[in-house]
């Protein structure tokens, strides 16, 4: 007994010291010169929680230590190598598929205890256990499997594996209310006779993973990374609840805090594309794009590499447009190069990057990090769109959308009203793309049409590394 | 209804903590420069991997013939662990480019 309570105290502070490096951590991942040290100071706190939790003092149950270190290395290496293997462009789909890994988890122990008060409730009665913690667990259940199926299919459209324009619900706004109104009548159901058949626990599941599915479905591609941080809230409310049920502080507020950050860094982006969140979970990005009416007559000029490389070398001002074509291209070193190159026989060259260029805010930012440009040569959206009226010459490279002045001056567009970079404010402007298909939302760009613009096709890789040879030849 | 208003007279402290948690989680973010987006959304996903914990309770409660929880458990263990592993090392690699750079 006097041993057991000794332990009880070791882990109430463990899960105490938990908590606080979790807010810290967050805290420090906030701002660029701590963000390193914050992850770490996370990380250290959730392995604290995680070893403490191994000592909790229990009154029932064979502890199955064998089983549980087995599951934390298997859990251990799969993390550690699927991080180490993942391509820095793969980054977001990776971070979903973790995301949804999570909800499985709060599905699994949800089910279990769901289980295991149907026993409680078919010897005891109704009173078995109390509403409150039956309702909690439904819930975290009902959370979870949205989480996790939501997550696989962000997963998927990401990796490209669900193509968004063929994979279609009809009317999904009733669908999916229609669906959510069963799940909250089967969660009402059993919480007003819980001795109901275990039956309706898994129907509830089995909708609820459906509506997962369901609510993702619909979501253009060039919304995923709202859905991937709104689906990483749902697993911190899923955390959080099963927190309730099992009355442990350190999963009631890691799950809490991921919940409410997470909530916010969702509506922090929704508001970079200027769209309520409401408008990118019903809208259906794409669905009314089609509208770009009066531009399949006009003619997008190209330009050669050769005038390009010219041009480029006797501008003064240079500044490269990324998106996640760059991101597909793996083109970040080749326009890091360029602009070594272009640098060197004085041309002043930055790059511009729209806060939703790429799949997931700061994408584009973490990309040209990784290919070593010097941080001062980024410029947000505000900064980028004065500098470009001093810019003779803007180079898109594989970026679409955040440069489409649709939003500027055509209301019928779907992504009217979004800030864009404007870069028809500087003298010329160069896009680098594969081909005229349109961007990820599915709407015509008038940009390529423009006078001051030409057309450079190919891959941004290989069309890069042609400009940076003619550039060097040009010495 | 009476069951769970009991409950939340039980759980008073409880509430407490979640409501201040969530204030405290809105004003942590609330100002966070575009490029940390990514590595703060990562980073708040290792940390929701924090159900791991719940998983090993159960476990740890079920009896050795169990095997509804000794499986599922097991299951919730390896899937909550990649995401806090995982999570924690992506973020951690993402944040690695952006700290070469003062070096510079």
């Amino acid at each position: 007994m006097e041993f057991n309570q000794i332990l009880e105290q070791i882990v109430n502070l463990g899960y105490l010291v938990g908590v606080l490096l979790f807010i810290i951590g967050l805290r420090q991942l906030s701002s660029p010169s701590t963000a390193r040290r914050g992850n770490l100071i996370a990380a250290a706190g959730m392995g604290i929680a995680i070893l403490v939790t191994l000592i909790v003092p229990m009154d029932k149950g064979a502890d199955n230590y064998i089983l549980i270190l087995v599951a934390l290395a298997i859990g251990t290496a799969i993390g550690l190598i699927a991080s180490k293997r993942v391509a820095m462009t793969a980054m977001p789909q990776l971070v979903s598929l973790f995301n949804g890994l999570g909800g499985a988890c709060a599905v699994a122990i949800s089910v279990v205890e769901l289980n295991d008060y149907q026993a409680a409730f078919e010897a005891n009665g109704a009173g078995a256990i109390a509403s409150g913690v039956h309702l909690t667990t439904l819930l975290a259940m009902f959370v979870g499997a949205v989480a996790f199926t939501g997550s696989l299919v962000a997963y998927g459209k990401l990796q490209g594996l669900i193509d968004d324009r063929k994979v279609r619900i009809p009317a999904p706004t009733y669908v999916n209310l229609f669906l959510l109104v069963v799940i909250i009548a089967g969660i009402v159901f059993k919480l007003v006779a819980p001795v109901n058949p275990f039956f309706w626990v898994m129907i509830v599941m089995g909708i609820a993973l459906v509506y997962g599915i369901t609510f993702v479905i619909p979501i253009g591609g060039a919304d995923m990374p709202v859905v991937i941080s709104l689906l990483n809230a749902f697993t911190g409310v899923a955390a959080a609840l099963a927190g309730i049920v099992y009355g442990n502080q350190v999963m009631l507020v890691g799950g809490i805090l991921v919940g409410s950050s997470g909530t916010i860094l969702t509506v922090l982006m929704c508001e970079a594309m200027n769209r309520s969140l409401l408008n990118v979970i019903i809208g259906g990005f794409g669905s009314t794009g089609a509208a770009a009416a009066g531009s399949g007559d006009q003619v997008a000029r190209e330009i050669t590499v050769n005038d390009a490389a010219i041009l480029l070398r006797y501008s003064n001002s240079v500044i490269m447009v990324p998106g996640y074509g760059m991101a597909v291209a793996q083109a970040q070193k080749v326009a890091h190069e360029l602009e070594e190159v272009l640098e060197g026989m004085g041309v002043s060259v930055k790059y511009a990057i729209h806060p939703v260029a790429g799949r997931m805010p700061g994408h584009m930012n973490v990309l040209l990090a990784e290919a070593d440009v010097p941080y001062p040569k980024l410029l947000d959206l505000d900064d980028a769109n004065q500098a470009l009226a001093d810019t003779d010459v803007v180079i898109v490279i594989g970026a679409n959308d955040v440069v489409n002045p649709a939003a500027l001056d055509d209301p019928s567009s779907s992504i009217y009203g979004m800030p864009i970079l404007e870069v028809l404010k500087a003298k010329n402007t160069i896009v680098m793309k594969r081909s005229m298909n349109p961007g990820y939302a599915g709407i015509q760009n008038p940009l390529f049409f423009k006078e001051k613009n030409r057309m450079l096709f190919g891959d941004a890789k290989k069309t890069l590394q042609d400009l940076v040879a003619e550039v060097k030849s040009l010495e | 209804m009476d069951m769970l208003i009991t409950f939340f007279s039980e759980n008073l402290l409880m509430i407490y903590v979640l409501l201040l948690a969530v204030f405290l989680g809105f004003e942590v973010i609330s100002k966070v420069p575009t490029v940390l987006h990514t590595p703060l959304m990562s980073g708040a996903n290792a940390i929701s991997g924090v159900v791991i914990i719940g998983a090993i309770l159960l476990i740890r409660q079920a009896e050795s013939t169990d095997y509804l929880a000794l499986t599922l458990g097991f299951i919730g263990i390896i899937l909550g662990m990649i995401n806090v592993v995982g999570g924690h090392a992506v973020t951690n690699r993402m944040l690695e480019m952006f700290k070469k750079k003062p070096a510079k």
